[in-house]
């Protein structure tokens, strides 16, 4: 069974994001990045259905050239291929990914695409869908528990309140969710043997971009919590708060 | 060239040791502090990933990753827990390093790859009741009865000294020939005669265990001998030069997670209606810790890099143990005072640290000997 997996470069949720003086990029100096966390448990998911079922594991990222630091990751933790499609600038809009992710897919025909179930810094939401329609394969978005058959899979996709469970026939694509799995750390050995690996670098095919960003700005920063001590005022004004903001008294 | 920039995979190290200490260490730290429990399971994740045998060849069961990569490894958890970095510490560069550099093929077959592997614990018994800084004075006999040797005395501070399987025990042959007699041996823990004391109630570090071990004629097999009898003194010594970067970058994550905390802390902490970050005498703190984190970081860093490059690296390492523990107490120090009450209650970490860190400046060489190392070195070149 040959599953590819997309992988998404975002910025670590720890790093504070600046806006670009362009208003219409993330200013990448000082920001660290990671595998998206959905695609890990995409990746991971992959490298499971591996281990029981054999085949291959392919990897893919479009980004800029700075995406190698992702791909590695995933090598280490067990991708047996990886495929860093390069863009020119950061890519954001979600039809140009998955026209490249699909031209791939074309390629190496999977018998599973596993996506994460959203990207955290864009969050479009659209992947597993548009590749769905470009790849005329059916998808099933927002898995939290995933059996693979022969030439079917059975899905748990968690919806308001609940849980249900669907078929659909292979080859197909997943988005996957938190609670699919544990993800594996990769092992130190496994990290070094990724540095000498190679990463099938390719560019980019140029395509519409069907949403484009006009601006993007910061929410004004809003505490989350508050300190107060035990003054008789910091009391009084405890009480206020608990009565007033927060209405549980 | 001594660079700033690490690679992608020193990185991938960093990142990953970082979300493993805060995922799986983290959750457990103040239990095992309040109740001394040894992070067995921990230790066994972390050998699972290779963390046991950093630096060891891929040959022998380890992950074959340069010094560099080992102390952000080893900062990253001391951040979180550096009770665990002592296991570490220990095994990485004293114990596995010890067996790759002087054991024989037979030896490391036997003993480092399975270490290297996380499948044992190593522990490194040098200091004795009257002999630690004073490594030349040591009691512990070892006796050659022809087929085997024969130990006889008592170990003290022996980290992992309840849970190790492997020991390297450093004893005398003929106290006439001084430090010329010194020899290193592998010892097995389960060897009959070799009996780990009662656990020490110790200020901090308490998840890693500390004890005495006495050794009462504990029959020791021919080849487990490291090199040769006269080369035991020389073997601790140049074990303990690489050893101090270990405990070097452990002070380093110490004082780093200190720092962290009270960086958040004082935005997060008001008084005199605003954060306390603004106040200049909590601004002078922050300044001064994080300068000192920074040039203990470039020593830490320069001494790791002359390893990595087989470059002399005693002035070095000791430079960076001295600088890092010293920062990491001074660290700690302040950072309580910045939480004030609050740093002085379990729940806000800093006063394990601050207990934690006192511990860097006395093993593997306390400041003191650390200055005389350095100043020996300056006279030699």
């Amino acid at each position: 069974m040959n599953i590819l997996v997309c992988i998404s470069r975002v910025p670590d949720t720890a790093s504070r994001i600046l806006i670009g003086s362009d208003s219409k990029t993330i200013d990448p100096a000082g920001i660290k990045y990671v595998v998206n966390p959905y695609d890990e448990f995409g990746l991971e998911e992959a490298l499971r259905l591996r281990t029981k079922n054999g085949g291959e594991v392919t990897a893919v990222t479009v980004g800029t050239a700075a995406s190698t630091d992702v791909m590695r990751t995933a090598l280490a933790m067990g991708a047996d291929k990886v495929v860093l499609i390069k863009s020119e600038n950061e890519p954001t809009d979600s039809f140009y990914v998955a026209k490249n992710i699909a031209e791939l897919a074309k390629e190496i025909s999977p018998d599973l695409i596993l996506c994460g179930r959203q990207s955290v810094d864009y969050d479009s939401f659209q992947m597993t869908s548009v590749l769905a329609e470009l790849l005329d394969m059916p998808s099933v978005s927002i898995v939290s528990a995933l059996t693979v058959d022969s030439d079917k899979l059975t899905a748990e996709r968690d919806i308001e309140g609940g849980k249900e469970t669907v078929e659909a026939p292979l080859p197909c694509i997943i988005s996957a969710q938190k609670g699919l799995n544990e993800p594996r750390y990769p092992k130190l050995p496994d990290i070094m043997k990724a540095k000498r690996k190679a990463i099938e670098e390719r560019d980019a095919i140029p395509s519409e971009e069907r949403v484009t960003i006009s601006e993007m700005s910061i929410l004004s920063k809003q505490r989350v919590g508050t300190i107060l001590s035990d003054s008789d005022e910091d009391i009084a004004e405890l009480v206020r708060l608990l009565h007033e903001d927060a209405k549980v008294i | 060239m001594f660079s700033l920039k690490f690679d992608e995979m020193q990185e991938q190290v960093r990142d990953t040791a970082a979300k493993f200490a805060k995922e799986e260490i983290a959750p457990s730290v103040i239990d095992r502090d309040i109740n001394s429990k040894f992070p067995k399971e921990i230790l066994e994740k972390l050998g699972e990933l290779g963390f046991l045998g950093m630096m060891t060849d891929p040959d022998y069961g380890g992950s074959g990753l340069d010094a560099i990569s080992y102390v952000l490894a080893i900062t990253e958890i001391a951040k979180v827990d550096a009770g665990v970095t002592i296991v570490l510490s220990v095994q990485n560069s004293l114990v596995n390093w010890i067996i790759e550099t002087y054991g024989t093929e037979e030896q490391k077959q036997k003993y480092l790859i399975p270490l290297a592997e996380g499948k044992k614990l190593g522990a490194y018994c040098l200091s004795e009741p009257e002999a630690g800084s004073d490594a030349r004075g040591l009691m512990t006999m070892a006796e050659d009865k022809g087929d085997y040797w024969l130990l006889n005395g008592m170990k003290n501070w022996i980290s992992t000294g309840q849970n190790a399987d492997v020991h390297i025990v450093f004893a005398q042959t003929n106290h006439e020939l001084k430090h010329k007699g010194i020899a290193a041996f592998i010892v097995d823990a389960d060897s009959e005669g070799f009996e780990p004391g009662p656990k020490e109630d110790k200020m901090g570090m308490r998840t890693s265990d500390t004890c005495s071990i006495s050794l009462t004629n504990v029959k020791v097999p021919k080849e487990n001998l490291i090199s040769e009898v006269g080369q035991g003194f020389y073997i601790a010594m140049t074990g303990l030069n690489g050893g101090r970067i270990g405990i070097a970058a452990q002070s380093l994550g110490i004082a780093k997670g200190a720092y962290e905390a009270s960086v958040q802390y004082a935005k997060e902490r008001k008084t005199m209606g605003i954060p306390i970050i603004k106040h200049q005498m909590i601004q002078q703190k922050l300044a001064q810790m994080s300068m000192k984190i920074d040039a203990a970081e470039m020593l830490v860093l320069k001494a790791a890099w002359l390893r990595s490059n087989k470059e002399d690296h005693i002035k070095a390492s000791s430079e960076a143990k001295l600088f890092a523990s010293t920062t990491a107490v001074e660290v700690c120090r302040e950072a309580v005072q910045i939480h004030g009450g609050y740093g002085y209650v379990r729940e806000y970490h800093v006063e394990r640290m601050l207990r934690d860190s006192k511990v860097t400046e006395i093993y593997e060489g306390t400041s003191e000997i650390q200055h005389i190392v350095i100043a020996r070195e300056i006279e030699r070149s």
